[in-house]
């Protein structure tokens, strides 16, 4: 909950057009946001709000069609295929669907090594590789000896998300976009995985990007949150302020419709 | 609880899965349950722990690889299980009990038009029906339930997903069945469609469209909000039946508990709570552990648990549970933590 | 990988299509080794011999004789001389004659000239028949005589001084040889094609020919289709733009009318079996081009995708990484495909003409051309034609049962 001052990741006019001519749709609009350091921030919309197309522009995935976005103050630029590693050294990503993150050809060893190699461990030993590897398998309770020479789809979803995770503990990236990490898996295992996040982000200090659907998620892990509509942020501030006491119609809307357990659900409104 | 009519009595039933190695999964293990008329039941666990499977076998309807055991299930006192397959095709589904899948909303042909599905599903019953009676039967349907008539000529793919949906479920409750079985109804739409859904459903069994309605999901705060009560199943087995408000705020099984402990709802006081976690992954139905099948990821496990046979302990108002601790045993156990 | 290999070899539709795959390849391939005579060799005088054991006469004289007593070999051998024309003809001179036509059963060798024996008098009166036709019944019965006769055959070699004939053995008609011990005895399972070329040694050498060809031009045509598609698909903007332009280009054309084209402008004499199959792999990428572009743009926007570009991986690496190894199964049905369809074009092209040129090689085309040209079908030579046709269509088939198996295997949605 301490928010330190410095901005990590911050954007001015972020624009995305896809198509022209007829065909031209504004999947985000003209977005204003920072994103303070050590903060885990939630952008919440529905389906076809532009958040995914957001969270790819935020990774560098995908063009930017307009604005800027500005890293740690500076203006970020990832021109090159070098500039574009030193950025992803520091911005990583758990996507939604884990059973398709992985490259089904490769073993569960590749994406851990290709994490050691990346922070510039290509010449360790391979005791050394190894250590970190169950290290980091270890910080999500997973057993490293039993994964080694698996491959992904060995393992459940559960499991696959922890390693992603694990993943991100090697990495130590500033930045961690979260795309509807939880959506995919079961309420059990959801727990888990909020918590070895928000764990890593105490161990690492790293910013937390939530990009989800469920304002309860939301509401239950982050600091600040952005509500999004077509394309355009209609509200934001803290958690408390946003999802407690809505100013926005839409905001208002998609907090009512939500299933409620400790107040009556009101079923009037649509 | 005051006492009904049962609709739907359930004794026993146990139906599994035969592999192509020839392996067999005991999805739906000794499952008995009843609902009463105006009542509706909702079925809760995690994914892979028999849910969607026990709703296909209550159809009494068995095609491969499911397969049926034992058990008895009883509607109005009608036992359908040992029934033909074609008799309970023409007599049963629809009638008596309706299912609507995971996805169903997606199986509407896109190249005919509402009307033509609800002319088929009509005449299969009522061979003599005309085609202005039964767009008369739909209009009159779907606009009590507050659907516009036009979607009856629509096409599927002009209908967004929340009113494809809304279709299914009235097509589904045409025929007034005593039974309906909703498989994951609203999992696939955005909050705003999954309210209509909701509302919908009530509005079912508020103006008797149906008898009864079995719920299906793995969202604990909608079922909170549609059944009255609330079963959880774990490895094929029920392992907790309560009414609603009880199962989501007193659970008595660890599993239930456990359940109960992940729910996350935008509401105040909810915040950096700490989730109730449980470790683990469901067990192999292939070969379930002998004893307590939770045993395994249980926090208040005891070497006795992997052993004996836990059976179903009733206490007050049909309220059941799965573990060989007794209530206030469990209920001890949660105070410490 | 091992797993794959498993669940492949599972599907009926597979298996059977490789079997006879393999078949073909073996005999292919061991073929020539058990007849190792050139495939071209004109061996015969004359053309379309039909298919038989052929047994060299003068060496069968010389041969050990064997008496053996058969019953009806007199009858047979009549039989088999007596030529259809003929018995109408004896049947028509015995209807004028008076003798009831139901009576007369011309496939009854034996019944046929016993009615002949006891009603033909060269002298009787037959109404309304000409002189020439008295005449050719006078020759007919002349020859019945000598058929009937049963005095041995005999052998006679000239004087080498005088000059005169002088009978050096005789053969009974109840003589036999064993063939196996005739020193020159030629089997032609397929007989003979219009230049006198043993066909089934013909065949096995255009089977082989045609599966190169197949080959080589299925090889060229989804190596570059592979290469284009997956540039155009995963590099996207201006490069897409660029190949799709001139893949639709390639498109919009008629590839066999290209393959005409092409193969005519290269001229008779520069059409070795190779370049014909360089043309064909040239002319048939396109197909490929879009299939892959297509799989690889639902590939590119995948997870793994996104996080290997997010581990740092260079273009180059998540090509080869993380799409190809997804796509592999879908190019090698192609390429399966893409060999079966270059086998038809390349018999296309030699059914016009425009195959490779005719000295060095056969190919299972060419050999449907030579036929064509000199009439196989329309003389009712069907050895010279129909083998290969049977070949082309085994080849396809199997290749096609093999991808439709694969498919069945790579694609859960037709799984049954």
């Amino acid at each position: 909950m301490v928010k330190s001052k410095d901005v990590c990741l911050s954007g001015a006019g972020l624009t995305k057009v896809y198509g022209f001519g007829r065909t031209r749709t504004l999947a985000v609009d003209h977005v204003d946001f920072s994103f303070y350091e050590g903060e885990v921030v939630s952008i919440v919309g529905e389906s076809g709000s532009g958040k995914t197309t957001l969270a790819k522009m935020l990774l560098g995935l995908t063009n930017v069609t307009e604005g800027e976005i500005y890293f740690q103050g500076e203006k970020r630029d990832i021109s090159t295929q070098r500039k574009r590693r030193e950025y992803w050294k520091n911005t990583q990503a758990i996507f939604q669907d884990p059973f398709s993150s992985y490259n089904i050809f490769n073993k569960i060893d590749t994406v851990l090594l290709d994490c050691i190699n990346m922070r510039g461990g290509r010449g360790f030993s391979r005791e050394r590789k190894f250590e970190m590897m169950t290290e980091a398998c270890s910080f999500v309770n997973l057993k490293f000896e039993e994964l080694t020479n698996k491959y992904p789809f060995e393992l459940s979803g559960g499991q696959m998300q922890r390693l992603m995770i694990a993943r991100v503990f090697l990495l130590k990236p500033k930045i961690l976009l979260a795309d509807e990490p939880t959506s995919m898996i079961d309420a059990c295992s959801r727990a888990t995985i909020l918590d070895m996040l928000m764990q890593l982000r105490s161990e690492i200090g790293m910013t937390i990007i939530f990009i989800t659907h469920d304002i309860g998620l939301a509401y239950y892990v982050s600091d600040s949150v952005y509500i999004m509509e077509h394309g355009k942020f209609v509200e934001s501030g803290s958690a408390d302020q946003v999802i407690l006491h809505p100013k926005a119609a839409y905001t208002q809307r998609l907090i009512n419709d939500v299933p409620k357990i400790y107040e009556e659900w009101d079923l009037s409104t649509v | 609880m005051d006492m009904g009519k049962t609709i739907l009595e359930v004794n026993e039933l146990t139906t599994r899965y035969i592999t192509r190695f020839g392996e067999s999964v005991y999805a739906v293990d000794h499952v008995s349950l009843k609902v009463e008329e105006g009542k509706s039941l909702g079925i809760a666990g995690e994914s892979g722990c028999g849910k969607s499977t026990l709703a296909l076998s209550l159809m009494g309807y068995y095609f491969p690889p499911l397969h049926y055991m034992s058990g008895a299930i009883l509607i109005d006192g009608r036992n359908i299980s040992g029934m033909n397959p074609d008799d309970v095709r023409k007599l049963i589904l629809g009638k008596e009990i309706a299912y609507i899948p995971q996805a169903a909303m997606n199986a509407l042909n896109p190249t005919q038009k509402v009307i033509r599905f609800i002319e088929d599903v009509i005449q299969v019953h009522d061979y003599g029906a005309t085609k202005r009676d039964i767009y008369e039967r739909a209009r009159a349907l779907f606009e009590k339930l507050g659907l516009p008539a036009s979607v009856l000529e629509k096409y599927p793919v002009e209908l967004s997903g929340g009113m494809k949906q809304r279709t299914v479920i009235a097509i589904s409750v045409l025929l007034s069945p005593k039974v309906l079985i909703a498989d994951e109804p609203s999992s696939a739409l955005d909050v705003t469609s999954q309210k209509m859904v909701i509302k919908m459903f009530r509005q079912l069994m508020n103006d008797g469209l149906i008898g009864s309605l079995i719920f299906i999901t793995h969202e604990l705060p909608l079922l909170y909000n549609v059944t009255d009560d609330i079963m959880v199943m774990y490895a094929g087995q029920i392992v907790e039946r309560a009414n609603a408000k009880a199962a989501v705020f007193d659970p008595l099984h660890p599993y239930s508990k456990g359940l109960m402990g992940s729910i996350i709802v935008p509401e105040e006081g909810l915040r950096n709570v700490k989730l109730a976690a449980i470790p683990g992954v469901p067990p192999n139905l292939k070969n379930p552990p002998s004893g307590c099948r939770f045993a395994e990821r249980c926090k208040y496990v005891t070497p006795e648990c992997r052993v004996t046979t836990v059976n179903l302990r009733e206490i007050e108002d049909g309220r059941t549970y799965r573990c060989i601790f007794s209530e206030n045993e469990l209920r001890e156990a949660y105070q410490n933590g | 990988m091992k797993h794959t290999f498993r669940q492949v070899f599972r599907s009926g539709k597979f298996v059977v299509g490789f079997s006879i795959f393999v078949a073909i390849l073996l005999i292919v391939f061991i073929y020539p080794l058990i007849v190792p005579d050139p495939p071209l060799a004109i061996i015969a005088q004359g053309t379309f011999f039909e298919p038989g054991i052929y047994v060299n006469a003068y060496d069968s004289i010389g041969a050990s004789k064997y008496t053996l007593n058969l019953e009806g070999a007199a009858a047979k051998r009549i039989a088999s001389k007596l030529k259809a024309e003929d018995r109408l003809a004896m049947k028509d001179w015995l209807v004028a004659y008076g003798i009831a036509e139901a009576d007369i059963d011309i496939e009854n060798t034996e019944q046929l000239l016993d009615l002949w024996a006891k009603n033909y008098d060269s002298k009787a009166k037959v109404a309304g028949m000409t002189n020439a036709k008295r005449n050719y019944y006078v020759r007919l019965n002349t020859s019945l005589q000598g058929l009937l006769a049963t005095e041995a055959a005999v052998i006679a070699a000239k004087n080498v001084e005088t000059g005169a004939l002088e009978e050096k053995g005789k053969i009974a008609q109840s003589e036999y040889v064993n063939v196996g011990q005739v020193a020159n005895v030629r089997f032609l399972p397929l007989g003979t094609d219009n230049f006198g070329r043993d066909v089934l040694t013909e065949l096995v050498a255009a089977a082989r020919v045609s599966l190169q060809i197949g080959f080589v031009a299925g090889i060229i045509a989804t190596l570059i289709g592979l290469t284009l598609g997956l540039l155009a698909g995963y590099i996207g903007g201006r490069v897409d733009d660029i190949i799709m332009f001139f893949t639709n280009l390639f498109t919009v054309i008629p590839s066999f009318v290209m393959l005409i084209l092409i193969s005519f402008s290269i001229g008779q004499e520069h059409r070795g079996a190779f370049t014909v199959a360089m043309v064909i792999g040239f002319t048939s990428w396109v197909w490929t081009t879009r299939a892959v572009r297509a799989q690889v743009i639902s590939l590119r926007n995948r997870d793994h995708v996104n996080l290997s570009k997010l581990s740092g991986h260079s273009i180059v690496y998540i090509i080869l990484n993380d799409i190809l190894p997804y796509i592999a199964s879908y190019v090698v049905m192609a390429l399966i495909l893409q060999i079966s369809s270059g086998i038809l074009a390349e018999a296309g092209l030699s059914i016009l003409g425009l195959g490779p040129r005719t000295t060095d090689v056969p190919t299972l085309g060419l050999m449907m051309n030579w036929a064509m040209i000199y009439q196989a079908h329309i003389l009712g030579k069907w050895w010279a034609y129909f083998p290969v046709l049977i070949t082309i269509a085994l080849i396809t088939f199997s290749m096609n049962l093999m991808n439709t198996g694969l498919d069945q295997v790579f694609n859960p949605a037709l799984r049954d």
